[in-house]
């Protein structure tokens, strides 16, 4: 009699090979680097930044960049530009990872239960559909003019926008893991659905909802940052990109670096999530595992 | 492909009804009491009382839902608390801005990302197919209202190409209208052509390995004849998908577009009245936004399905 073994692949055995191949992509690299700078920056911010975000020195209205004290300038009420941007960055990145925990929180399951019991899936999708029949803004309209703009709230029409892709992105995998072998098997062993979504189906989505993760972030600080831009989003003082280039659109031909410098920042942020999202998602691939 | 069509339209039905429950409920959770925004703070407890019954809020809540959706089916959407102007004419006069903006970036987009994609699979592995690729990164990285912003200083102010705002009925004249559209229409289009240029790529990358393919290269086509004829065939299915996909974006892109140009559109309306906490607008704009994005949405898989026969199964897409 000859036994066969079916092994669950996982992750893990994965782990060194797609490091490696994250590691020998240039342009993963660069991601990483840029997402790492931006990140320590955010985490830092109140103890770099030379003044407060909301500082405002009326005597030093409109410096040039690279001023003493003011290396980036100042704005119109003389608040340090490269203080704000610092702290801007911050809440952009507290808004992206709240709402990418949103999509994931709430996506990842409803996905699961869509691929695997048929029954719900015609429900799921319909949901899916309705959510995907708001844009975010009109969301974030919705909820700003019910309980007024804020953090949470951009953060959570951010987030709510993203949850029917993730749901089908979880749901794919969803429906072609359930059909390999190792999951065929363990039905034969009588393992509970419960069991399987656990232990069997969701380690092997978790790959996929990373990437997925790395799509959604940069659109979210983007999307944080029209919002802020808008005025439906963060309010001030509390510094945000967005503001601060609606700010600086007021003075745009006076004072067009405080413009720049803020939306460079959201470049340097989206371009590295999407950078390093793009070698992810290679390395993930297990078709390119051949490649060199 | 009849069975195909009829799911998916009961499928959109559905997704219309539950969508026109969203708005209703969630307008109703709106602060504040609308009869008292309609009579006024000195209002007496019977003239409250008389714009309660004229608006039917002493009603079941079904049936207030039903006379809503009446209403909206006639195209009555009552009138602006701000101004008193109906509904109806106020969307009537900023809509076709959005529809023109929109439209146009749509050409823009799907031009400039198809021709950057066949590029980049024309010179896979040279500069042309990095210059592309970079390209499209920086469409998907920076924000489109930073390039408006910029664009508007550098194109507009500093060196006069286009003009930085106001708008000019394309109705009345043609030329200055598309002129006065272009750099609106080219800052929104931008992520959409990145989106549309990497998957013209991919599929297009896809396709030229295809048996077919070979087979018609075996038969002597030339490379470029083999690109145009199954290449591009290939990819127009996916420029098609990624516009119905992309829709939520342009929409929320055209409302920001709008502000930096300033231009009178739906978008403004939009704004205008959520600052102004105009609901009946804001209900009005909502609903609007949300059956256009269905049924466009329909009309991209109806046409999906007539491009691609293979999509025709059991209503799954």
């Amino acid at each position: 009699m000859t036994v066969v073994e079916i092994r669950n692949p996982g992750l893990g055995s994965a782990r060194g090979r797609i490091w490696r191949s994250l590691l020998r992509s240039p342009l993963g690299l660069t991601g990483g680097v840029m997402l790492a700078i931006v990140m320590v920056l955010g985490l830092i911010a109140p103890l770099i930044a030379p003044y407060g975000p909301a500082e405002v020195h009326f005597d030093a209205p409109f410096q040039a960049p690279g001023t003493i004290g003011y290396i980036l300038g100042t704005d119109d009420l003389g608040r340090d530009i490269f203080s704000r941007m610092l702290f801007g960055i911050q809440v952009s990145l507290q808004v992206g990872f709240l709402s990418v925990l949103l999509a994931v929180a709430v996506g990842t399951p409803l996905g699961l239960l869509a691929g695997y019991w048929r029954g719900l899936d015609g429900i799921i999708s319909r949901l899916t559909d309705v959510t995907l029949a708001f844009p975010f803004l009109i969301i974030a309209v919705g909820l700003s003019a019910i309980s007024g703009p804020s953090l949470t709230n951009a953060a959570i029409a951010l987030g709510i926008a993203q949850i029917p892709t993730m749901i089908r992105v979880v749901r794919g995998e969803t429906l072609r893991i359930r059909e390999t072998d190792f999951v065929l098997g363990a039905k034969t062993m009588d393992a509970s659905g419960v069991r399987i979504i656990f232990s069997h189906i969701l380690p092997n989505a978790v790959s996929a909802i990373i990437v997925q993760a790395t799509v959604i972030m940069p659109v979210a600080v983007i999307g944080e940052a029209l919002l802020s831009f808008l005025g439906l989003g963060i309010q001030p003082p509390t510094p945000s990109l967005g503001i601060m280039l609606s700010d600086a659109q007021q003075y745009i031909s006076r004072a067009p670096t405080a413009a720049i410098f803020p939306g460079l920042a959201i470049v340097l942020i989206c371009l590295g999530f999407n950078l390093f999202g793009d070698a992810l998602r290679d390395a993930l691939d297990p078709t390119n595992a051949s490649r060199k | 492909m009849l069975n195909y069509l009829a799911t998916r339209l009961w499928q959109s039905i559905v997704t219309l009804i539950l969508a026109s429950m969203v708005v209703f409920f969630g307008v109703r959770q709106l602060p504040g009491d609308p009869a008292l925004a309609m009579a006024g703070e000195e209002a007496t407890p019977e003239r409250l009382a008389a714009i309660r019954e004229q608006l039917g809020l002493n009603e079941s809540i079904i049936t207030q839902y039903v006379k809503f959706v009446g209403n909206m089916v006639r195209g009555d959407f009552g009138q602006s608390t701000r101004t008193g102007a109906q509904v109806t004419d106020l969307v009537a006069a900023t809509l076709p801005v959005t529809l023109w903006l929109s439209a146009y970036a749509i050409v823009v987009a799907v031009i400039v990302g198809v021709l950057l994609g066949v590029i980049a699979e024309r010179f896979r592995g040279r500069w042309p197919e990095w210059m592309a690729n970079a390209l499209a990164l920086i469409g998907l990285s920076v924000p489109n209202f930073w390039l408006g912003i910029l664009a508007i200083l550098y194109l507009a102010v500093a060196f006069g190409l286009f003009p930085a705002s106001g708008y000019v009925p394309i109705s009345r004249d043609p030329f200055q209208g598309i002129y006065h559209l272009t750099l609106p229409a080219i800052i929104l289009g931008t992520s959409l052509a990145a989106v549309i240029m990497r998957q013209t790529r991919a599929s297009m990358i896809e396709t030229m390995k295809t048996d077919f393919v070979r087979t018609a290269r075996a038969k002597g086509l030339s490379r470029p004849r083999v690109l145009f004829r199954y290449g591009l065939r290939n990819s127009l299915i996916v420029v098609v998908t990624i516009i119905g996909l992309q829709l939520g974006g342009l929409i929320s892109g055209a409302v920001v577009t709008e502000r930096i140009f300033a231009l009178p559109g739906f978008g403004k309306l939009t704004l205008d009245a959520v600052f102004t906490r105009d609901y009946p607008v804001i209900q009005a704009v909502v609903l609007l936004i949300t059956v256009g994005y269905i049924l466009i949405n329909l009309a991209v898989d109806i046409l999906y399905s007539v491009i691609n026969p293979r999509i025709r199964v059991g209503g799954k897409s």
